[in-house]
């Protein structure tokens, strides 16, 4: 077999406030066998203006897949995702939730607002990074992106 | 997880029984239990989610795997169906399909399928597609069971 030709890197926002988190989640992603680019930012309405390419964000990279969580200072990560799934320029981009809540009506309440899966945080730290590696291999390696 | 709990219903929606077998072959040794149910075509998928007629007393899946290319309902219509229906759009559609045509991806997407995966050709490789599926959508992501 030949090698692969190269490909785009896959472009992924991580909307996470908690610094360690993200900082675990980074790690995770970088260390896959395949080039992706993460951008962070650590609220909602810095995220909006980064997919809307807003302000200082005019030339930000389109994300292919977004990594939400849901408790954000300012605007929450439920409203977010309410706005991204109804904005006819956003919706198409897969929105994994990745959150710590364990409200059982936030995940009802995150597919009906057409996340595209939802995710709890597991609190211990390798499991973490067993969780952000599932989700590498089946977004970035399985699935097809749009 | 729920290794021992309430098994994960799932409905596949495939009219190539032999893609129907290997399947349901690549999910019976998964960690987590699960019930795998058939619909052939689009009519009895729809059928199914509405427990109509003989459908009367199944469950209601936590998972839907959907081909496309569907006799009598086309899978696109199935999924615009599924997404639409108050009942039915919170839960997760796979799109599972041998399409690789950029088309029918964004469209996919902007019809609500929370992922879009192709079939590969080579028997090993599905299996493993399937396999990362399970993983991904039974033992990382959180299903609503409502």
């Amino acid at each position: 077999m030949t090698a692969p030709p190269p490909s785009e890197p896959i472009d992924v926002l991580l909307i996470e406030d908690n610094a360690d988190d993200a900082a675990l989640t980074i790690r995770a992603l970088q260390r896959t066998k395949l080039r992706n680019r993460v951008h962070h930012v650590p609220s909602g309405l810095e995220a909006l203006a980064w997919l809307r390419r807003e302000g200082r964000f005019s030339d930000a990279a389109r994300p292919d897949l977004i990594l939400l969580d849901l408790d954000l200072p300012g605007m929450d990560g439920r409203e977010l995702l309410g706005v991204i799934k109804a904005d006819e320029q956003l919706r198409h981009i897969p929105v994994v939730v990745v959150t710590g809540s364990k409200a059982e009506e936030d995940v009802l309440r995150s597919y009906r607002l057409h996340a595209n899966a939802y995710v709890r945080k597991p609190i211990n730290g390798a499991e973490f990074l067993e969780a952000v590696n599932s989700i590498e291999r089946f977004w970035l390696q399985i699935v097809r992106l749009p | 997880m729920n290794a021992g709990g309430v098994p994960i219903e799932i409905l596949l929606v495939e009219d190539n029984p032999g893609d129907a077998r290997l399947t349901r072959e690549a999910l019976r040794d998964a960690r987590v239990r699960n019930n795998l149910h058939v619909a052939p075509d689009g009519v009895e998928a729809l059928a199914f989610l509405r427990r109509q007629g003989k459908h009367a007393g199944v469950p209601k899946p936590d998972l839907i795997l959907l081909d496309l290319n569907l006799p009598k309902k086309d899978g696109r219509e199935v999924l615009q169906d599924i997404k639409q229906d108050d009942q039915l759009r919170h839960i997760p559609v796979v799109i599972l399909t041998t399409s690789q045509a950029e088309r029918d991806i964004a469209e996919s997407y902007r019809l609500r399928a929370n992922a879009y995966v192709t079939k590969p050709v080579d028997l090993e490789q599905f299996l493993k597609v399937v396999q990362s599926i399970e993983h991904f959508w039974l033992e990382i992501v959180k299903l609503s069971k409502i």
